[in-house]
């Protein structure tokens, strides 16, 4: 009987992680565009000491209203401050609510989302109930009556984007989890007398990671646009911390005539960071799970 | 037809209930005395003020009492009074409802009249380059905060109004109906309608896209090719209203872009609309307005998403019996 051999140089190698990074690129070029502006802007928040000369809230009323130059790359506002080091601060502001709110909005969806599909019956329902009247309030009136409660500043704008994205995640979460319930993984899992908290976090949570990563991409790019509102409305980040929406705010509005360059710049910075998180999302949608394509 | 739409209604009371008491819990989450916090800024305190100011919004009465006069409140459309100007809520709401409405109303006429040309141009001319500008046109309407369109627009018009008058021109700031003087009103409101219905177009647009594809590949757009019905019509008779029907969802769920969107781009254009009472309410601790003001967006979103389904259902029979 002959029994079929493959020699070891002809087995099928897994394609090294460079590859397949160059692959996802080539199968995505607007996703990979919108990684690309992701990097750009991570950068641009981890080094900004690094990549700017001015301080981003000191004022200078030397250099009110300059106009783009040699000396400011992108002008300076009212205040002179450098539009160009505080357009860079900002993407540190951008970023941390972004990624905090997202991460943990997400993350809480994702336990109660798993949670609801793993106990099922009342619980779920109760959860859906509840869901389903947080999805009730359109995500800026409810970030707003948090605002209300909680207060403006970082911290609180961040809990404002944070609870509204909790239910979002907590939906997609849930019908993934709904089909992982029923694979025989799962049953294995129940006959070998697991606990709940083992199947939720060992067996079910890595199951549905794909459209929780998908989710949370998406929430950043929200999370960004929704900061930037709150504090174009005054009840955001407040002065002087370096934020995109606070920018656009005030003086934008009373020079945009005489110095148009402090209400564009933010904006297309606002613009570029939600583009690239929702590229980079879709892609890594299609990616990861072709079956959430809308 | 008259079950489903019964069965909606229906749908929708819990969801509506359930909200009111979030509302009602999340406004007693106020860390401390809301009537302290507001009397502590105004400089001393005197502690029949105190007690005038909480018989007044009612926090010296039991909680369960409260939830009781605030859902009687909810029904009767009686929601108090400002707590900043002293003046009944619903008259408040009253005046600047008309201009909100029709800023939406616009607005999502905007949106329409961009996204389903554009998206069904985009079908039709799958891969080439008018496709990828309106894909691009689209893209670009989510990741565009309506609020710097908004600054944009206001710019530009005042570079070209001085370019051709020689002097700059802004869109008028006072309020008059449109049947009063239809000019006048359309010259202010246009603007904000523009910045909010790109940004609302945008899903919309890719909606119709998607849809369209799909549909121009099914067997009846091949049959009406086959027996010779012109490309036009097929577009626009077989294709266009068969794809009509997500495109009408995504309408729905994306209302609450709109209301978001007119929030902010009230503030830029400076109108005094509900957007911009929100946003005064909540910098001013207005807490009797922000929770009138929350529940009615949350009242209007609801009754927009029974209407969608409504009309989901008139529009493709086979929802009624699926359900």
């Amino acid at each position: 009987m002959a029994t079929i051999s493959r020699p070891a140089d002809q087995a099928p190698s897994r394609p090294s992680r460079l590859a397949q990074l160059w692959q996802f690129c080539a199968e995505n070029p607007l996703g990979a565009a919108g990684g690309f502006v992701v990097i750009v802007m991570i950068a641009m928040a981890v080094l900004a000491d690094a990549v700017t000369v001015y301080d981003p809230t000191r004022n200078n009323f030397g250099a009110m209203l300059e106009a783009p130059s040699r000396e400011y790359w992108l002008g300076t506002d009212q205040f002179g401050r450098d539009l160009y080091t505080r357009i860079v601060y900002g993407a540190r502001t951008a970023l941390s609510v972004g990624f905090i709110s997202a991460f943990v909005g997400g993350t809480l969806g994702l336990i109660l989302g798993v949670a609801s599909a793993h106990f099922g019956g009342r619980f779920d329902l109760i959860m859906q109930g509840i869901m389903d009247v947080l999805m009730a309030f359109p995500l800026i009136i409810l970030a707003l009556a948090m605002v209300s409660i909680f207060g403006t500043g970082t911290q609180n704008v961040i809990l404002a984007i944070t609870i509204p994205f909790i239910p979002r995640c907590a939906r997609v979460v849930r019908s993934s989890a709904l089909a992982v319930r029923e694979t025989p993984y799962i049953d294995a899992a129940r006959a070998c007398g697991f606990g709940h908290a083992r199947i939720v976090m060992r067996h079910m949570v890595p199951n549905v990671f794909a459209p929780y990563l998908v989710v949370m991409t998406a929430a950043v790019g929200q999370a960004i646009l929704l900061e930037a509102s709150l504090s174009f409305l005054g009840l955001g980040v407040q002065e002087p911390v370096p934020a995109w929406g606070l920018m656009l705010r005030g003086g934008a509005q009373d020079y945009a005539e005489s110095a148009p360059w402090v209400a564009i710049f933010p904006g297309i910075a606002i613009s570029l960071a939600v583009f690239g998180f929702n590229l980079f999302g879709d892609a890594l949608r299609d990616w990861l799970d072709p079956k959430l394509k809308v | 037809m008259l079950r489903y739409v019964l069965n909606r209604v229906l749908l929708m009371i819990p969801t509506l209930f359930g909200a009111a008491v979030l509302v009602f819990v999340l406004m007693r989450l106020i860390p401390g005395d809301i009537c302290v916090l507001r009397l502590a800024s105004g400089g001393g305190m005197d502690q029949q003020v105190l007690a005038n100011c909480r018989q007044e919004i009612g926090t010296d009465q039991p909680m369960l009492v409260q939830f009781l006069q605030f859902m009687k409140g909810l029904l009767t459309l009686d929601f108090g009074k400002s707590m900043w100007t002293g003046r009944p809520i619903i008259d408040e709401i009253g005046l600047r409802f008309q201009l909100s409405l029709q800023v939406a109303i616009m607005a999502t006429i905007t949106a329409i009249l961009i996204a389903i040309p554009l998206g069904t141009i985009s079908a039709v001319k799958q891969n080439t380059w008018i496709d990828y500008v309106v894909r691009g046109f689209s893209i670009a309407g989510v990741a565009m905060p309506s609020f710097w369109l908004g600054i944009l627009i206001i710019l530009g018009i005042l570079i070209t109004s001085k370019a051709l008058f020689g002097s700059p021109w802004m869109p008028p700031i006072r309020y008059v109906p449109l049947w009063v003087d239809p000019f006048y009103n359309l010259s202010m409101l246009i603007w904000p309608a523009l910045a909010t219905g790109y940004r609302y177009s945008a899903v919309a647009t890719r909606m119709t896209r998607s849809a369209m594809l799909e549909v121009l590949r099914e067997d009846y757009v091949r049959t009406a090719r086959a027996k010779g019905v012109y490309h036009k019509l097929i577009v626009r008779r077989h294709a266009l209203r068969n794809a009509l029907l997500p495109v009408v969802t995504i309408l729905g769920i994306e209302f609450a872009f709109l209301m978001g969107g007119l929030v902010v781009t009230e503030q830029v254009f400076n109108l005094n609309g509900l957007g911009k009472l929100f946003v005064e309410s909540v910098s001013n601790q207005d807490y009797n307005m922000t929770q009138a003001l929350v529940m009615l967006v949350v009242a209007i979103f609801a009754l927009t998403n029974l209407f969608i389904d409504i009309l989901y259902g008139w529009l493709d029979p086979r929802i009624r019996y699926n359900r």
